[in-house]
């Protein structure tokens, strides 16, 4: 087991009380800091001139089994100029609503790992400009998938997920026509919109 | 000179809860576009590319702003290929993950079973054999060298050129016969287990490779000759999708991608696993970050998996008859003939079977460098058989996030050459 980062007793010597608790696990340091710090300790992780982790390698999230521990969300740090590395984590209480702050500021390649937290565990990433789904569709509404209260084949029955997807019509996301359409949809006679919420878009033309 | 502001809104049609049509917005609204120049007063146009479209190199839609013929900019969609292997993992042992590492980024399967094995050994705390380690490094460049050959040989069909890519393929296709005779399978390859390998390689295995290590390099060359100094190739990817080394630090890339924009970091040399630090191998660096420093870097990495698969066959003569699993009845399955005859092997058996290997409570993260880039697993484990949590830190989703800033401003045949030079796998964005 290697010994715990220096990186540790930098972050308690700055932030005091913020910073948790931290652990060695596998040999990598983890750190746990206060949900309302994560912003500033990150940003100073990253611009701190003996620190240096500029490269942020992933940004995920973890539910437990056991139902009363908090969901973490996690980020990885790595430093390329010093070639170290430090996990930082912070607990949400699956109580409250889940949120905590983007990074996005900071690293440009959080967008996409915040979108897929918030894709599949629902946190929220306050001062994420574009947060919406991202590998699931814009529209789903099974909650997500990787919380661990989401069984393995969804919250909705197959009949059901069957019939949402035959009504989704998925032809119809790809025409330009369907776009003026939905916009005119309040203008159509009556038959057509009744045909078109059926999903009957054949004899539109 | 007149400012206008954009009138397309991006969105998409879709259903309301009672099944009428309705839009869903696709972004954030930009700040209204200035026209600069132009006077024509045009309107933009928005094409959807994908996601059944074979220049986007698998299921990815790109929703494309114009302004005539220059892209204002690009919405990826990506999802349609979403798999929850990441859900899935939670419900399977460990050695039970490795078919599933196999459908993520299936241009090199060896690789990720490999990553796999070693991120759940970084976690059980099991150092493999010497054998065990050649014969995985084998399999890592053998997956390098078929991953680029499939990017070098589309990227080309990509921008018009043919010929490479039979090229390419032909090269391909000697591999995978060698990674068919080991494994028993060309995609679905599952060759690792935790704590060894699934078997050790054929006979004539190592003549065939030596075989494709001589001969290798020629194809190469030819393609060499073909491209670097090719007028059409180089107008078609100098100064095309240009990311500068902070900003690709900025947005996470990795692999050929960092590289090109002239970031010295490979992990095999930053952060070894396998014994990488005792080959001897450089690591290309480009310096313009555009798609032309991209190809040369992917062109010096397949001659560097050369130089270090000849290193790589020299130790295993040297190790020939030596194990390729640990000698730990708890995490490698007995042969079948004593599990058959032996009843303490048969218990060892039942037990792996039945219950799987149990990991101790903790967590690990392992990165290896992936033909697409870093490929992180990262392990959470309740100390159970099977894992909390199996994150897949996916090179080429990271990779695909930062399109919309390279296709700023280009021409839109460019955001095809561009997007080609990211090398995506869709089975692994969208997992």
């Amino acid at each position: 087991m290697s010994a715990v980062s220096p990186s540790v007793a930098a972050l308690r010597a700055r932030f005091g009380g913020r910073v948790l608790r931290h652990a060695v696990s596998c040999g990598d340091t983890i750190v746990y800091i206060a949900p309302g710090a994560v912003h500033e300790v990150l940003a100073w992780l990253k611009d701190d001139p003996d620190q240096r982790f500029d490269y942020l390698t992933d940004v995920t999230a973890v539910d437990y089994r056991d139902q009363e521990r908090p969901l973490e969300v996690v980020w990885q740090l790595r430093s390329l100029a010093r070639k170290a590395d430090l996990r930082v984590k912070t607990e949400l209480d699956k109580r409250q609503p889940l949120a905590v702050a983007s990074v996005l500021d900071l690293w440009k390649g959080a967008d996409w790992l915040e979108r897929e937290v918030f894709d599949m565990f629902g946190v929220t990433f306050e001062g994420h400009p574009d947060l919406r789904r991202i590998l699931m569709w814009e529209t789903y509404a099974e909650g997500y998938p990787l919380r661990k209260d989401f069984p393995l084949r969804g919250h909705f029955s197959r009949a059901e997920q069957t019939r949402q997807a035959l009504t989704a019509n998925p032809e119809a996301h790809y025409s330009l026509e369907e776009l003026s359409i939905a916009a005119a949809y309040g203008d159509l006679p009556v038959d057509m919109q009744e045909r078109l919420a059926r999903g009957d878009r054949g004899s539109v033309k | 000179m007149s400012t206008r502001t954009v009138e397309v809104s991006l969105a998409t049609p879709s259903l309301d809860p009672r099944g009428a049509p309705t839009t869903t917005p696709l972004g954030v609204a930009l700040p209204a576009y200035e026209a600069g120049t132009d006077d024509l007063g045009s309107e933009h146009m928005l094409i959807n590319i994908g996601p059944q479209h074979p220049a986007t190199h698998g299921v990815l839609r790109l929703v494309i702003e114009l302004d005539g013929e220059t892209v204002i900019r690009v919405v990826p969609h990506i999802g349609y290929l979403h798999s929850g292997f990441e859900k899935l993992a939670e419900y399977r042992h460990y050695n039970q993950i490795i078919p599933l590492t196999d459908r993520t980024d299936y241009l090199s399967p060896m690789a990720n079973n490999v990553c796999l094995a070693l991120a759940a050994e970084k976690l059980m705390g099991i150092t493999i054999t010497e054998r065990c380690q050649v014969l995985r490094v084998v399999a890592c460049e053998i997956s390098r060298i078929i991953s680029h050959l499939v990017w070098l040989g589309t990227t080309g069909i990509d921008l018009g050129a043919f010929t490479p890519f039979l090229w390419c393929f032909y090269q391909r296709e000697r591999l995978y016969n060698l990674q068919e005779a080991w494994t028993g399978a060309r995609l679905t390859t599952s060759m690792t287990r935790v704590g060894g390998l699934m078997a050790d390689i054929p006979d004539g295995f190592e003549a065939g490779l030596r075989d494709f290590c001589r001969t290798f390099p020629r194809t190469l060359a030819e393609v060499d000759a073909m491209f670097t100094r090719n007028a059409i190739w180089c107008g078609r990817t100098q100064g095309v999708g240009v990311i500068d080394g902070p900003d690709a630090i900025n947005y996470s890339l990795s692999g050929p991608m960092l590289r090109a924009s002239g970031v010295d970091y490979d992990v095999r040399k930053d952060r070894p696993y396998l014994g990488y630090e005792t080959y001897d191998f450089d690591v290309p660096i480009g310096e313009h970050g555009d798609i032309y420093d991209r190809y040369r870097v992917r062109l010096e990495e397949m001659h560097q998996s050369v130089r270090i698969l000849e290193q790589a066959l020299d130790r295993l003569e040297r190790l020939r008859g030596a194990p390729i699993n640990i000698d730990d009845p708890r995490l490698i399955l007995p042969p079948k003939h004593r599990t058959m005859s032996d009843m303490e092997a048969m218990i060892f058996h039942f037990k792996q079977v039945m219950e799987g290997v149990k990991a101790p409570v903790g967590e690990a993260y392992l990165g290896v460098e992936n033909p697409k880039g870093e490929l992180g697993y990262y392990f959470v484990s309740d100390g159970t058989a099977k894992p909390v949590r199996w994150r897949v830190r996916p090179p080429s989703f990271i990779n695909l996030a930062c399109l919309p800033k390279l296709c700023e401003g280009v021409l839109l045949s460019d955001v095809i050459a561009i997007n080609a030079s990211i090398d995506i796998v869709m089975g692994e964005i969208d997992r």
